[in-house]
């Protein structure tokens, strides 16, 4: 801290004007480190485990990213933000990528001057309510008192369905999840709102989940996806061809554990030898090695291998692909091709 | 002849008091049914704690210490209450969080090494050459908790002999303020141009490191005692600063000190840590890596300062205003008058405030888990990000909470014996 600390007293006295870098891959190179923006805590996407390793489907993109410019997917320092900190902390070089479940919205890309680099989970707001309440429906909720996580885009969700239909509510707003979830369970509100995962995540922690029922109403569409600052191209292609190649790896059928195997020599496939640096350079034109790929994927797995052991059916989170499955079986999730 | 009244010749025994005088019994015929409205309020009170204790205890009381998850907990038929589990899983991370764990020895000591430091201050029967050790603490324990070389914390000690040898050897020809302003200003200096490169340097002569540490390793109760200390310890002397500058009779001084404190008593504290998260990093050129938690901590002191000076001068003003007069009689300058006979005074009057604020201040550091910072309170939040520990939530607030009350607890019987032992009247 020494060092920073002078360094900060002598910034602070306007001695040192550093001047403003935009290479942030420069930047994390001579780190060598990535600074990567999380969640402090949601289920299945980013938590620390007992012995302090972050863990989470947010968490895994960050070290994809690590694994292809620095070759060590434990070359993060994982910087816990909360839902109001997290934009200036992108924007004031705090953290060089977020993955925090963050909405890709029109007002955050274009006006908050963030870059979001693709969707890696496709959310959707929904409700759920005690069973004994009665109510099957969202659209039966007329006069309920919600719980509901501020600061977020499900705030504004909210007011929006109700208002379109022509229903009134009474909003208990709370600071985070966990205290919502703690608010539903005492009865301080009817329903609880926010987006479907974490519906389904809550669920799953209650002592009797089957009293309990999501409805079927989707109000909203929520994707979530890793972000970076406007105006540095280099930097967000990179972490937005390396989240693009979990998700050809897994469409082409590589693994965690076949990866290494199929980069030792070029294959029949060309889009899989391209990828993995067997043919052409794909990666030095992100200004990494050809290999770089080949460590995002080997450092936890394609998509669908991040998913199932993050939050798939087999976690106690419990979430079905639905809209995450890969395009060709029925799903939004696609990339364009590595040619 | 009349019969003579009975006269006692010999001496009773002593006799044991009677039964309902003695011990507890007399106690509760004292306190709790010295009449018929408090012995009604006395059983009501008794059975609503009983009833809190019967809901409660069959509750709190479960083998679930070894328990690895919450479903497990809920599963095992044995447990019908608390899962404590979480606490035995996560006690570690809760006091240290992120810290190397081969290297907690380190804030073990510097904790350990406090109460060393601190003692001379809080009694007075400790030797009175322990106030050097307590004076180098602060740059000892930034060493310990995050390492690296211990150069930079010797060279701003440095900066301090290097004022007063300037004072001391410029008193003579140029008068005592010139010595003084140069000798502050000869410190400064030094601090900002001269600690970084000659620090590098004696390091590379001679190595004198430990591993260093980050800042974004610190959490749990280690970072709330950290930032709750270190905004004690300051806060202190510059509140003490601003409640004579409010007194001051020097105009400019005293607007400052009254501006400041009114302002910074009008914001809350949550503004000043947004303020330190957040705008300062707008302000500060990008790439500059101003610690998070030096700011917390200066944002923390300022705050408490200036809730401590309105304390101070609310000691300041009960002290009568022949006290003043006295020290003045005495011939007394200002700064001899306040240390002599006005402070040590205003302080005694004043030791409920003072330590109410620092235990205000201790609880507040909660409020970092807002800006991401990882205190007990934000890890409660992380722990419950887990699958494993997801949906659980009194048993670790209720350890928090017994944290807490075990520091700020302490902190208020020490007041009582100080206030007891500095008590002049009879």
């Amino acid at each position: 801290m020494k060092k920073s600390l002078l360094l900060g007293t002598i910034a602070a006295v306007g001695v040192l004007a550093g001047a403003a870098s935009a290479a942030t891959l420069d930047d994390v190179k001579a780190n060598g480190v990535l600074k990567c923006g999380v969640s402090t805590g949601l289920v299945g996407f980013a938590a620390p485990d007992a012995n302090g390793r972050w863990e989470g489907f947010d968490v895994a993109v960050c070290r994809a990213v690590a694994a292809a410019v620095l070759g060590d997917s434990d070359a993060v320092q994982f910087v816990p933000l909360s839902s109001k900190v997290r934009f200036t902390a992108l924007n004031s070089g705090e953290v060089d990528m977020l993955a925090r479940n963050t909405t890709w919205t029109f007002s955050r890309d274009v006006d908050l001057g963030l870059t979001f680099v693709g969707v890696n989970y496709y959310d959707g707001q929904g409700f759920m309510a005690r069973k004994d309440l009665g109510v099957g429906s969202a659209t039966e909720l007329d006069g309920a008192t919600i719980c509901i996580q501020t600061g977020t885009t499900t705030e504004l969700n909210l007011a929006d369905y109700f208002r379109s239909n022509g229903m009134s509510y009474e909003p208990v707003p709370i600071e985070t999840n966990a205290e919502a979830q703690q608010q539903f369970l005492s009865g301080a509100c009817d329903v609880l709102t926010t987006d479907a995962s974490g519906l389904a995540a809550t669920r799953a922690t209650f002592e009797h989940p089957e009293d309990f029922m999501i409805m079927p109403e989707i109000i909203s569409k929520e994707p979530l996806g890793p972000l970076v600052r406007e105006g540095d191209e280099p930097w967000s292609d990179i972490v937005r061809w390396t989240l693009n190649a979990l998700i050809t790896a897994e469409e082409k059928g590589i693994t965690k554990d076949n990866v290494e195997q199929m980069a030792a020599a070029a294959g029949n496939d060309p889009e899989i030898n391209r990828l993995l640096g067997t043919e052409g350079d794909l990666g030095g034109m992100l200004g990494l090695d050809k290999q770089w790929a080949m460590r995002a994927i080997a450092a936890g797995g394609n998509y669908g291998e991040l998913f199932e052991a993050n939050v798939g059916e087999n976690t106690p989170v419990g979430l079905s692909r639905g809209l995450n499955a890969l395009w060709t079986q029925g799903g939004l999730i696609y990339t364009p091709p590595f040619r | 002849m009349k019969p003579e009244p009975y006269v006692r010749r010999e001496m009773l025994a002593p006799q044991p008091a009677p039964l309902g005088e003695t011990g507890i019994l007399r106690w509760m015929k004292a306190n709790l049914f010295s009449g018929p409205v408090n012995s009604v309020i006395s059983i009501a009170a008794g059975l609503f704690v009983l009833y809190v204790l019967y809901r409660l205890l069959p509750w709190a009381i479960q083998p679930s210490w070894n328990a690895t998850s919450l479903s497990q907990c809920q599963d095992d038929p044995n447990i019908t209450g608390a899962c404590w589990g979480v606490i035995h899983d996560r006690f570690n991370q809760l006091m240290f969080a992120f810290y190397p764990h081969e290297l907690q020895w380190r804030p073990l000591l510097a904790f350990g090494l406090m109460f060393v430091a601190i003692a001379p201050v809080l009694f007075d029967k400790v030797p009175r050459f322990l106030l050097a050790f307590t004076a180098m603490f602060p740059l000892l324990a930034i060493w310990l908790l995050w390492g690296g070389s211990a150069w930079p914390e010797l060279m701003v000690l440095a900066g301090f002999f290097i004022g007063y040898a300037v004072h001391k050897a410029l008193v003579g020809p140029a008068g005592e303020l010139t010595a003084i302003i140069l000798g502050v200003l000869a410190t400064l200096l030094w601090w900002i141009f001269g600690v970084s490169p000659v620090a590098e340097m004696l390091q590379g002569v001679v190595p004198l490191d430990i591993t260093p540490v980050e800042s974004s390793k610190f959490g749990g109760l280690m970072l709330s005692i950290t930032i709750g200390l270190a905004g004690i310890a300051f806060s202190f002397p510059l509140g003490i600063i601003l409640a004579l500058g409010r007194q001051s009779d020097m105009f400019i001084i005293k607007t400052l000190s009254v501006g400041y404190i009114e302002f910074i008593r009008g914001v809350p504290l949550i503004t000043l840590l947004f303020v330190a998260s957040v705008l300062l990093n707008y302000f500060l050129p990008r790439g500059t890596n101003f610690d998070l938690i030096l700011r917390v901590v200066i944002m923390v002191t300022l705050f408490a300062a200036a809730y401590m000076a309105e304390v101070i001068r609310g000691g300041l003003a009960a002290l009568p205003k022949g006290q003043y007069e006295a020290a003045d009689a005495l011939g007394l300058d200002y700064w001899k008058a306040m240390r002599l006979i006005i402070m040590p005074q205003a302080l005694k009057i004043s030791i409920p405030g003072i330590v109410g604020t620092f235990i205000g201040l201790f609880k507040d550091t909660t409020l970092v888990s807002i800006i991401g910072l990882l205190d007990p309170i934000g890890l409660a939040n992380s722990i419950r990000g887990t699958t494993d520990w997801n949906g659980i939530v009194w048993e670790l607030y209720l350890f928090i909470a017994l944290m807490f009350w075990v520091f700020t607890f302490s902190m208020s019987r020490y007041s009582m014996y100080l206030e007891n032992k500095l008590k002049t009247t009879h």
